[in-house]
């Protein structure tokens, strides 16, 4: 990175040189730097949205009937609801709690999904067969009916929410991470290394599992979308957070109620927020991957 | 070709019925232990939804029938026996047995899921070949950009959404339900629960077309790169005409396999959609069984839902063995 910043690669002087197009920003930043700021500020505006949504306070979110039902205006964003709160301020509090479940449960997922994987690649047969009958077995049941079982089995809420989504979300990032570990053993210095007389185990810590560590953050960002569309998609029906809770599957649920009654705005501008949210996650990890895969560094 | 491709797939065929048998015990004694463990207890939902008073001594009938002192394993093993026989239990909330309401419920459930599949693998594949064809340029673009929108949305927001458009605002469909209020069931004609049908079928689709569009895009680039293409371009045929003898031929089953496999997907999606408007298929029936502690209703479901996701992957996975000659190696 710094040595970009002091010397001037050749293809900049020759651009330069040329003087085709004018040297501004865009074209004065390469592909890897404009990844990194990309990446920068989209964490950036996440934290910022995660952090006003928790600092927002439980009156800020109480309504009262005089200011029931009023469309979207300067005061009002989003308008209120039937019951006179703010449905902006609702939103933004309840995606910051979507998003602590979305994260939680997609970090436990890919630990469990590191740990699948890593066993499955480098323990023994009947380990790695065993292994792919389990995951075969989650990924033939529906997900969502296998959250609905898990969140019926601990008496809903919260807990059940975190666990159903935790536990069906890891399958394929644990296929991904048993087929790295499996053509990272097959690689010559891992056998140049176990002719030198290491053990295993520092095989292992050395060799492979600094090539599992972007896999592990990459699969955990793209995890995250999947996960936060779930929470919403199981509040939605009820088996989620409790209906106090302002939860964006919660609001959008409420909205149902009212649509035939013409307020369109409890309904569509919560959810355009959420899109947004899972859109502006779905673009980080994808610049993260670019940052961190080196093959992919160069486009 | 000692053996003919026949006996390969009846080989493979009883392999992965093997398998699913085996998954299916699994989900069940899984999905057992899951309700078992539930704090939610199944013998006062069951006496809330008879709306009358129950004496304890009928509460202790009760729970003597159902068997719910005995140790889970023995509970587990004749629930085991009746499902192998045929009898799935009653349902608490519809008063009927298990079974009927499956049926009758799959088959709407089926209807839903069958329109949207057929539809999203239409659309998918046409928009996903006009991509391929376009690579990098607008229409790739735009349709690429789409189809991530659509796969960041939730499905139930767009229901919403599209309710919201075309039945509140437009008024061109109803608002829910697959037959008109105060209709008789069996006085609704085909052509009104086609028209209740076209909005949540459509609602699915739009959320699984865009899988199989990104895919068959990502095939049919590979195809147009490769050295047989360019010497038939060079033999002087036309980009259109490259599609069509080249390009389908090597993406069609690919993303047919694709569409198969993709049942488990569609089921979930279906949950969703049939919940946003009301329509009387499975997914409706397992929220409410699991919000209402209908226990052997759940249990039907998730076992039903099971087989159907198993009977997708089978079918890809044959198809897989079909169409890809390394893999029909490998499988000997």
């Amino acid at each position: 990175m710094q040595n970009n910043t002091k010397q001037p690669s050749y293809g900049r002087q020759l651009y330069k040189r040329s003087n085709k197009k004018p040297l501004n920003r865009i074209n004065y930043l390469n592909n890897r730097k404009r990844a990194v700021i990309l990446t920068t500020s989209l964490t950036i505006i996440f934290v910022i949205v995660y952090v006003a949504g928790m600092l927002i306070s439980e009156d800020a979110v109480s309504g009262s009937f005089l200011n029931a039902k009023i469309a979207p205006c300067f005061k009002y964003p989003f308008g209120t609801d039937a019951l006179g709160r703010n449905v902006f301020l609702r939103t933004l509090k309840g995606l910051s709690v979507s998003i602590t479940v979305g994260i939680a449960a997609s970090a436990i997922s890919a630990v469990i999904a590191v740990l699948v994987g890593v066993a499955a690649a480098a323990g023994s047969r009947w380990l790695d067969a065993v292994i792919n009958w389990i995951i075969d077995l989650v990924m033939s049941v529906p997900h969502t009916i296998l959250i609905i079982l898990i969140s019926f089995c601990l008496g809903r809420g919260m807990k059940g929410l975190l666990v159903g989504i935790a536990a069906t979300h890891w399958c394929s990032l644990a296929r991904v991470i048993r087929g790295e570990v499996l053509q990272l053993r097959s690689q010559q210095y891992i056998a140049v290394s176990r002719r030198l007389g290491k053990s295993s185990g520092w095989i292992f810590v050395n060799h492979i599992l600094p090539h599992l560590v972007p896999q592990f953050f990459v699969g955990l960002v793209l995890m995250f979308p999947h996960a936060i569309l779930h929470e919403a998609s199981i509040s939605f029906l009820g088996f989620g957070l409790p209906p106090e809770q302002p939860a964006i599957g919660i609001i959008l649920a409420e909205s149902m109620r009212y649509l035939s009654t013409g307020m369109w705005w409890t309904a569509v501008l919560p959810g355009i927020t959420l899109v947004l949210i899972v859109l502006l996650v779905d673009k980080l990890g994808d610049n993260i991957k670019m940052i961190l895969d080196p093959y992919r560094a160069q486009e | 070709m000692d053996r003919g491709i026949f006996a390969r797939l009846v080989k493979n065929f009883v392999v992965y019925g093997l398998r699913i048998i085996s998954l299916l015990l699994a989900v069940s004694i899984i999905a057992f232990t899951l309700v078992s463990a539930s704090p939610i207890d199944p013998v006062q939902q069951y006496i809330l939804g008879l709306g009358t008073a129950v004496s304890p001594e009928k509460r202790a009938e009760i729970e003597a029938y159902w068997g719910v002192n005995e140790p889970p394993v023995r509970r587990y093993l004749t629930w085991l026996n009746e499902l192998l026989h045929g009898n799935m239990g009653e349902s608490a909330i519809y008063r009927r047995p298990v079974s009927d309401i499956l049926w009758e419920r799959f088959a709407n459930s089926l209807a839903l899921m069958l329109c949207a599949w057929v539809l999203a693998g239409v659309i998918g594949f046409a928009l996903g070949c006009v991509m391929g064809m376009y690579r990098d340029r607008l229409p790739d673009k735009i349709i690429k950009k789409v189809c991530y929108i659509l796969s960041s949305m939730p499905t139930f927001w767009l229901g919403l959404l599209l309710l919201l458009v075309f039945s509140v605002w437009l008024g061109w469909f109803p608002i829910g339900f697959s037959s008109p209020i105060g209709v008789l069931s069996e006085n609704v004609t085909v052509g009104q629960k086609i028209y209740h049908l076209i909005l949540p079928a459509f609602t699915l689709s739009l959320m699984s077309f865009s899988n199989i569009a990104l895919h068959t895009r990502q095939k049919l680039i590979d195809v147009l790169n490769s050295e047989y293409v360019l010497f038939a371009r060079a033999r002087g045929e036309g980009r259109w005409t490259v599609l069509c003898r080249h390009g389908l031929r090597n993406i069609l089953l690919p993303a047919l396999t694709l569409q198969f496999a993709s049942f488990a997907e569609l089921f979930g999606g279906s949950v969703m959609a049939e919940n946003v408007f009301s329509y009387p298929g499975l997914g409706s029936a397992v929220s409410a069984a699991g919000l209402q502690g209908d226990v052997p209703l759940l249990l039907g479901i998730t076992l039903f839902s099971t087989l159907f996701v198993s009977v997708g992957n089978l079918i890809a996975n044959l198809l897989y063995g079909v169409i890809d000659p390394q893999i029909r190696e490998v499988g000997r």
